[in-house]
């Protein structure tokens, strides 16, 4: 090619060019365009660039500036029709969406202490804050105080691990009762929650250590009407509006004791399996304050009374998710737990 | 305790089907926890009558008979029992039955006959051995009646869970007081509970005149205004002279009230046999009787079942009379063959050292010196209250025996039972306490139950009852009931209310028109072991009140002088933001293998988890450990839990702490990063130090380099609290390795607060003030300026030493230091690592010149090469 011709071709391929972009009229047609135009391989232009090597030194010159003038109006014109393209055309999906999010691990508390924070969520509504207390206990503080009878078959019901003659794991949160007791003047409204520890081997329904909460208030002129009150506004709430009924009990530190069933929630009262078909199910233990444990806790029990009650919160963790063993609450399987945080 | 209801119907007659009365039960006086129909395999077996019957045409055998069972029409039914006969009632199992031997009842063909259902004999109802042929029913009923309805062996087992206060309630006797009590009902007259079944029922004269002996008898335990003659007599008048109870019921009677009679006594005869209660300390009151020439036989068929009812096993007459007496009246009694006891003597008192019994259960038992024991002359033939010996046991040949009807004192029953880890019926009950002042009536009554089973005659009783006791009365004021309740009780109706479950309520004399100010005495019945304050009495108020009878809405009350515990609420924040942080809080058992150092159960479960953790981290291991045994290698744990460590003194030194472990991918997987990196120290460190900011706000928490595998000590204010450390596990090659956190939040108090009766008063109040804070700064109007600095580091100094270097001479304007990059290998001189960090600098009113920059940069540097000789690195 001379270099007249290769000018007049530069100008024919601008022009060509410009009318082949301002065609294109989608994304794909414009890069195809650009493909056939300015390809770095094959393009047209490219072809005009293999023929320069071929003229004079002069000729050369020229021609290139020719050569470029066509690719820098070219390629000004692809931006602007891409960009153009890029305002009008619909945004094309990059991502598929339905892909998962990047998420953080999920961590979770405990079912029981969520079962824990509920209740105690509740009592603190009615005007209790919590109290805590030793794990490791002396007898007079986890049985003495308590009023349980030396030596008597009620111990039975507390197969104790013992630490020495005299000191052991206690049995029940009651000691916590005592001790706060002895530190605060009534009126006294507190819950406690905490481990406490019985000789029981492992097995679906019994570990050697669980979870309590108890509650205990004290001050004058408070009687059984209270804890009824207190602990059916308490079921209401806790379990929905079930029917509630209060029974005959005994444990050494009350005094009438009473538990408390709910009416089963599986079978609505009509007996089932789950309730050992007597349509309810036991959620707590409760008592007026025997008045030996206030003397003990040097309390005038003439002039206060008091009523106290205590519940497993595991027990309601095991019926709550339908746990059918309770050693699934304490093994720590990491595949539970994530189950349960759900 | 079991109860049958068949038997509690002898007692008092109510209507109630077994479910309402497990509800009655439950809710006034025990919980049942069971109600277990013993045949309900014979539910489906209906009345039949047989209205036709002929010989199979094809059978020399067999009869083809049309049977009304009920259904409207007439079924044909094969049967080939010789004594079917029309016109009779048997019981029939209809097709679809499936038999207490486990076979389905099919419409089939026999040899070309139709038969649509079965008659059956008794065998094949499981109520004997009889199968010569079908069961004829001498009753007149509906065919198409329940089987069950009519014939009685579908009794009803009730499953009472008897708290430990109230063995009254071990017997159908005390069961039934109380059902009697709820339902306005009188019970029986005592001599005719349970004892119609085998005395027949009683007139109604009879009922009233003996009626009058029960209504008299507690008053009479309990004070000395009773005619016992005048009872006596009118008793042999309305029961007559043959009857062997009226005789013994009068000796019973009599002996009740004669207490001086008793006092101090405690040698006597019954026939030959010397009884001699030389442990009275141990058995409190012994009685005895001597009744020759019985026949030992199995007993009849109305005491197998009431003994099978309960879940017992028929023995013979003489021991399951005393068995029926023990589940019948709660008096455990025990039988000797007389001929057994050399010397003719029964001797209670305390075994001898390494003294040797063969108990029943055919174990040979060497004796604790303080074990009481019934001996003859030579040696211990009987265990107090718990078990018989084999030598002396009542078996076949027995001709006359020696009836013990004792109480013995419950701790000491319960310290053999338990240094003998052997518990029985008679322990069980003796051991929660057993109605002193009725043995001599249970006596009479066996004495008469067996004379009637098993024949022979009865000599004069023996009753040792060396110290009588005599209940004290208790004060009852109608105003505490109000104040303990909630609710006024009137005195009218707690009088009622006691006395309907045999307590003896009399005014005290001159309060009876206080109002409010009421006072009654109270005496509990002699089987209310129970009772014993006041309060005591109350609770029966309440629950014979019913406790659904009082009101349940909420009244005001006064807030609580208790502060909230603070561990309460740092483990409440730390739960939450370790849960936010991905890790799962978790509860183990903390028994370990420990060992030196640590805290020892003295009675633990399992001598390798025979003692407390020093660490949470040992129980956060163990766990870690059992997800990786099930392939769980992305284990983010946290635990906030108490550990225990000798103390020196009388209880452990306690410590609530918070742990936590994580191992594996920091983060799940995602499609955008294949495989998600590790955790490793610097994951551990952050979660120390979120703890260390939650924990313990406004106050110093550091985290201090450590040695080995403690990759840093916790220190709050200076002292150590805990530590970051590689924790060794037991794992699989594939685990990512495993760090721990352990910071200790609080010393648990366990000193006693006060002296027993005493309190304490005085510790801080519940009006806690605010928390620190740190103020608000004003946020800054005026550009930063910023600029990095990489610095060559020797390997071996900490980087906290060059920012110390930084901070002191960058001047008050550096607002932030941070450290973003650190970078080891090739092209850095040996030994040295390079370290960056960026620095911002501002000043609060105007913007910072280039000049001051760079014035400032050069110093920083200048400063580190004299200080730490450490110089910037150069690309």
């Amino acid at each position: 090619m001379t270099l007249d011709e290769l000018v007049e071709a530069a100008r024919s391929l601008a022009r060509e060019g410009r009318d082949l972009i301002a065609r294109a009229s989608s994304g794909d047609e414009l890069a195809t365009a650009r493909t056939t135009l300015v390809g770095r391989k094959s393009g047209r232009l490219t072809e005009l660039m293999k023929a320069l090597p071929a003229l004079a030194p002069d000729a050369r010159r020229e021609a290139g500036a020719a050569v470029n003038r066509a690719k820098e109006a070219l390629e000004a014109a692809l931006d602007a029709r891409e960009a153009e393209l890029r305002h009008t055309a619909p945004a094309e999906p990059r991502l598929d969406l339905t892909m998962p999010a990047r998420r953080t691990w999920r961590g979770a508390v405990h079912p029981v202490t969520r079962v824990i924070d509920e209740i105690r969520d509740i009592f603190r509504e009615l005007g209790f804050t919590v109290a805590v207390g030793p794990e490791a206990e002396t007898e007079w503080y986890n049985f003495g105080a308590l009023n349980f009878p030396v030596d008597h078959p009620a111990m039975d019901m507390h197969d104790t691990l013992y630490l020495s003659d005299d000191t052991l794991l206690r049995t029940h949160t009651s000691p916590v009762q005592v001790r706060t007791l002895q530190s605060y003047p009534p009126p006294v409204r507190v819950i406690v929650p905490g481990n406490v520890y019985r000789r029981d081997f492992f097995d679906p329904s019994h570990a050697p250590m669980f979870s309590q909460i108890e509650g205990l208030a004290v001050d004058e002129g408070i009687g059984f009407v209270d804890l009824k009150a207190t602990l059916v506004n308490f079921a209401n709430r806790f379990f929905g509006r079930r029917p509630t009924r209060f029974r005959p009990s005994y444990f050494p530190f009350t005094e009438p004791s009473a538990e408390l069933d709910v009416q089963c929630g599986v079978c609505g009262g009509s007996g089932c399996p789950t309730c050992k078909q007597t349509g309810w199910v036991e959620i707590l233990g409760s008592g007026m304050v025997h008045p030996a444990v206030l003397e003990a806790c040097g309390v005038d029990s003439e002039r206060y009374t008091g009523w106290a009650f205590g519940m497993g919160p595991a027990r309601v963790a095991l019926s709550r998710w339908g746990i059918p063993d309770i050693r699934l609450l304490y093994d720590s399987d990491v595949r539970f737990l994530e189950q349960l945080a759900q | 305790m079991n109860a049958s209801y068949a038997w509690l119907k002898t007692f008092v007659d109510f209507d109630l089907e077994p479910n309402a009365l497990r509800d009655l039960l439950t809710q006034r006086v025990v919980t049942v926890d069971e109600v277990l129909p013993l045949r309900p395999d014979l539910a489906p077996i209906v009345i039949g009558r047989v209205v036709e019957c002929a010989r199979h045409p094809d059978s020399d055998h067999l009869s083809v008979t049309k049977v009304d069972a009920g259904t409207g029409e007439l079924l044909d039914v094969v049967c080939g029992a010789p004594n079917v006969r029309a016109g009779k009632f048997y019981p029939f199992a209809p097709v679809g039955t499936t038999m207490p031997g486990g076979m389905r009842i099919e419409r089939r063909k026999i040899r070309g006959a139709v038969s649509a259902g079965m008659l059956c004999s008794a065998r094949e109802l499981g109520l004997g051995d009889e199968h010569e042929g079908i069961m004829e029913l001498d009753i007149e009923a509906t065919p198409g009646t329940r089987f069950l309805d009519v014939y009685p062996v579908g009794d009803t087992r009730l499953v009472l869970d008897v708290s430990p206060s109230r063995p009254d309630l071990l017997s159908h006797l005390g069961v039934a007081r109380e059902i009697a009590a709820a339902l306005g009902k009188d019970i029986r007259p005592l001599i005719w509970t349970g004892a119609h079944d085998f005395l027949g029922a009683p007139s109604p004269e009879q009922e009233s005149m003996t009626r009058r002996l029960l209504d008299e008898l507690p008053t009479a335990i309990a004070g000395e205004r009773f005619d016992a003659t005048a009872i006596a007599e009118a008793v042999t008048t309305v029961v007559g002279d043959e009857s062997g109870v009226a005789a013994s019921l009068i000796d019973a009677v009599r002996s009740m009230p004669d207490r001086p009679r008793h006092k101090g006594v405690t040698e006597g005869n019954t026939g030959n046999v010397r009884v001699v209660l030389e442990d009275a300390e141990g058995a409190p009151r012994y009685c005895g009787v001597v009744i020759r020439g019985v026949k030992i036989a199995p007993s009849p068929q109305w005491l197998v079942d009431r003994i099978t009812s309960v879940g017992g096993r028929p023995i013979n007459n003489v021991v399951d009379a005393t068995n029926f007496m023990l589940h019948g009246f709660g008096q455990p009694m025990h039988a000797f063959d007389v001929d057994k006891l050399a010397g003719s003597s029964v001797i209670v008192r305390r075994a001898r050292p390494g003294e040797r019994l063969v108990t029943l259960d055919g174990v040979e038992r060497t004796l604790n010196p303080s074990t009481t024991v019934i001996a003859d002359a030579e040696r211990a033939q009987a265990l107090a209250g718990i078990m018989g010996g084999r030598d002396s046991e009542v078996t076949e040949t027995t001709t006359d025996i020696f009836l013990e009807v004792a109480n013995f004192d419950p701790r000491a029953t319960r310290a053999a039972r338990r240094a003998l880890g052997l518990s029985t019926d008679a322990s069980y009950r003796f051991e929660r306490g057993v109605d002193i002042e009725w043995a001599p009536f249970w006596l009479s009554h066996a004495v008469a139950l067996i004379t009637s089973l098993a024949g022979g005659s009865a000599e004069e009783d023996v009753d040792l009852y060396p110290e009588p006791r005599t209940p004290a009365p208790l004060k009852l004021r109608v105003a505490r009931i109000a104040q303990l309740l909630g609710a006024p009780i009137t005195a009218q109706e707690t009088l009622s209310l006691l006395r309907a479950i045999g307590f003896v309520v009399e005014w005290v004399p001159g309060t009876e028109m206080l109002h409010g100010d009421q006072e009654l005495h109270v005496i509990p019945p002699s089987w209310r072991l129970d009772i014993g304050h006041e309060v005591d009495l109350i609770e029966e108020v309440a629950r014979l009140h019913g406790y659904d009878a009082f009101s349940s809405e909420l009244r005001p009350f006064r807030i609580g002088t208790v502060p909230d515990a603070p561990i309460e609420l740092v483990a409440s924040r730390l739960r939450s933001v370790l849960a936010n942080a991905g890790l799962y809080e978790v509860r183990p058992m903390p028994f370990v293998s420990g060992g030196e150092g640590y805290v020892r159960v003295r009675n633990p479960l399992a001598e390798n988890e025979a003692f407390l953790r020093r660490a949470v981290m040992e129980s956060l291991a163990r766990r870690a450990e059992h997800n990786l045994s099930h392939m769980q290698g992305n284990i983010r744990l946290f635990e906030i839990g108490n550990v225990f460590s000798p103390s020196g003194g009388r209880l452990p030194h306690e410590e609530v702490r918070v742990g936590a472990l994580i191992m594996g991918a920091r983060r799940p997987p995602h499609f955008t990063e294949p495989k998600p990196p590790a955790f490793d120290e610097w994951d551990a460190k952050a979660i120390a130090e979120v703890i260390g900011e939650t924990a313990f706000r406004g106050r110093s928490f550091t985290l201090v380099p450590g040695e080995g595998d403690t990759l840093w000590e916790a220190q709050l204010d200076g002292r150590r609290v805990g530590d970051v450390t590689r924790v060794r596990l037991d794992a699989p090659v594939w685990a990512s390795p495993a760090f721990g956190i352990e910071v200790a939040l609080e010393t648990v108090a366990s000193a006693d607060v006060a002296a027993p009766g005493r309190a304490a008063y005085g510790r801080e109040d519940a009006a806690r003030g605010p928390a620190p804070v740190t103020p608000f700064r004003s946020l800054p109007v005026t550009p930063a300026a910023e600029f990095d600095l990489a610095l060559l580091v020797p390997n071996d100094m900490p980087a906290a030493k060059v920012e110390e270097v930084i901070r002191r001479n960058a001047g008050e304007l550096l607002e932030r230091l941070a450290l973003f990059d650190e970078f080891r290998g090739a092209g850095l001189p040996t030994g040295m690592r390079s370290v960056a960090w960026r620095l911002t600098f501002r000043h609060p009113e105007r913007t910072l010149r280039d000049k001051e920059v760079s014035g400032r940069r050069e110093k920083l540097l200048r400063a580190l090469e004299e200080e730490l000789g450490v110089r910037q690195r150069t690309a």
